[in-house]
């Protein structure tokens, strides 16, 4: 099983730390090259990739003139098994990569002054440790959305078939259930 | 740990890999935005401008920090004098997302820094070496960047302190437990700070490159240095074509040592700001603070 962190920007050495820490390969994607050669050795179907927390704004950018985009667009739609946290969660909404059927909402709880420490019910998982950091929150979302996860009614985690998102920051606490929830759908192939 | 002094250091974690730039308008933070920066320092005058000008530099006025957050969604930072608290606490009346404790502007206090653990609001301070920063933690800083010498365009001195602070971290790792008292003694911070050093072989905050930054390569080098992040001041905007040299330093630290992608990114970007030499400059910033 390998799982490819987009690495542009932000904290993909956490995500990769948690990964490896579970037993997971994993390798940084910074341009179109390390991308092609993540989607052309073999792992047996056993691939999923992940994006991080960070600016956006600054990975869209790199990503697009990097040519990522499409690729990856493409890949998800073929179904490659891929987890967003709070950045990842609005770069993979209807207004960037558009490959989830949600609306999130930037900076949803205000500037830094507004971030906070928090535990959750997550569906499946039981109560969760959450780290919202300048966080969004999934504002809408359509009928093929799984919302995993609420914070004073607002939805903070979600699935559609092959994606799962998080507003909130798992890599950044010592629990590893959202993660090892991650690998699972790697390993089921979806 | 305090639980704002975490969410504070995670915001900094989120920056890493990324270039914050210094701004003077609402206009200029949209080119950074849209050129890929991860946060924006929003400042009256840039560096070069400050050392040109000479007399005394303050904290910006808020109405133009705060048009400045009104023009982007990054997080925006900016500058306070070095002990000057109520400009720190007016920094956070308008809720800055972190401020810079920086030497770039005149200190107001030639003894005592600002006591961060006071504030809600983060705080990156600059520094030379691993005393300076294990300082400057202690004192509630969750972010540090070196102290090159700022609206140069002369990356000497931010070298210096990164391959400084590198090897004074290289040295506590290897130090046996016992001798480690004595290094807290000798390097003036708290024994716990030196033990998490000597533990984990790295800063307990994320740690950029700051002063004198004008060029992909100089990025590149401060990153392949240990740096994890790059902030860039002058550079951008005293240069020929800014939007462009914005977006290429901004990519020339994701893909820091990559030098194929580095020389095309290095490609047509007009001209450099001219700079100065460290030598022929007769204010070191860096002295300010120690």
């Amino acid at each position: 099983m390998k799982i490819a962190i987009l690495a542009l920007q932000g904290a993909f050495a956490e995500h990769e730390q948690m990964f490896r820490q579970l037993g997971a390969e994993t390798t940084l994607i910074r341009n179109l090259a390390d991308w092609r050669n993540f989607m052309s050795s073999p792992f047996g179907g056993m691939r999923g990739w992940a994006i991080p927390g960070g600016e956006s704004t600054a990975m869209m950018r790199i990503m697009k003139d990097e040519g990522l985009f499409e690729p990856l667009r493409q890949a998800i739609l073929d179904g490659l098994p891929v987890l967003g946290t709070c950045a990842g969660l609005i770069m993979l909404d209807r207004n960037h990569l558009g490959v989830m059927d949600l609306t999130a909402r930037r900076n949803a709880y205000g500037r830094q002054l507004g971030s906070f420490n928090t535990e959750g019910e997550f569906a499946g998982i039981g109560r969760v440790p959450m780290t919202f950091i300048r966080a969004p929150y999934i504002e809408e979302a359509g009928p093929e959305v799984d919302i995993l996860a609420r914070v004073d009614g607002k939805a903070v985690a979600a699935r559609q078939g092959n994606m799962l998102v998080t507003a909130f920051h798992p890599e950044l606490t010592d629990d590893t259930s959202i993660h090892e929830l991650f690998l699972k759908m790697v390993a089921s192939g979806n | 740990m305090e639980e704002r002094t975490t969410l504070n250091r995670q915001l900094a974690q989120m920056l890493k890999g990324g270039v914050i730039m210094d701004v003077t308008t609402p206009e200029q933070a949209r080119i950074a935005e849209a050129a890929g920066a991860c946060a924006v320092m929003a400042l009256e005058r840039i560096p070069a401008d400050i050392r040109a000008a000479g007399g005394v530099s303050r904290m910006s006025d808020p109405k133009m920090i705060r048009g400045i957050q009104e023009a982007v969604t990054i997080p925006v930072m900016a500058k306070c004098r070095i002990g000057h608290f109520a400009e720190a606490q007016i920094l956070e009346a308008i809720e800055i997302d972190y401020i810079d404790e920086s030497e770039v502007l005149s200190p107001a206090d030639d003894v005592y820094h600002i006591d961060k653990r006071k504030f809600r609001v983060p705080f990156v301070c600059g520094a030379k070496d691993l005393g300076e920063a294990l300082r400057r933690i202690n004192e509630g800083a969750t972010m540090i960047r070196t102290k090159g010498e700022p609206g140069t365009g002369d990356i000497i001195q931010a070298v210096r302190h990164m391959r400084l602070m590198q090897s004074e971290i290289r040295r506590l790792v290897s130090l046996e437990d016992d001798e480690l008292y004595e290094a807290a003694k000798q390097l003036r911070v708290p024994y716990d700070l030196v033990r998490f050093v000597h533990e984990n072989g790295k800063l307990p905050v994320v740690n950029f490159a700051a002063g004198g930054v004008a060029t992909p390569a100089d990025a590149a080098l401060m990153m392949q240095l240990g740096a994890e992040g790059v902030f860039v001041g002058s550079g951008i905007f005293k240069s020929g074509n800014p939007e462009k040299r914005a977006q290429a330093i901004v990519k020339a630290v994701t893909n820091y040592d990559n030098p194929a992608v580095l020389a095309q990114l290095s490609e047509d970007l007009g001209e450099a700001m001219v700079g100065i030499n460290e030598s022929e400059i007769q204010l070191l910033m860096a002295e300010r603070g120690l």
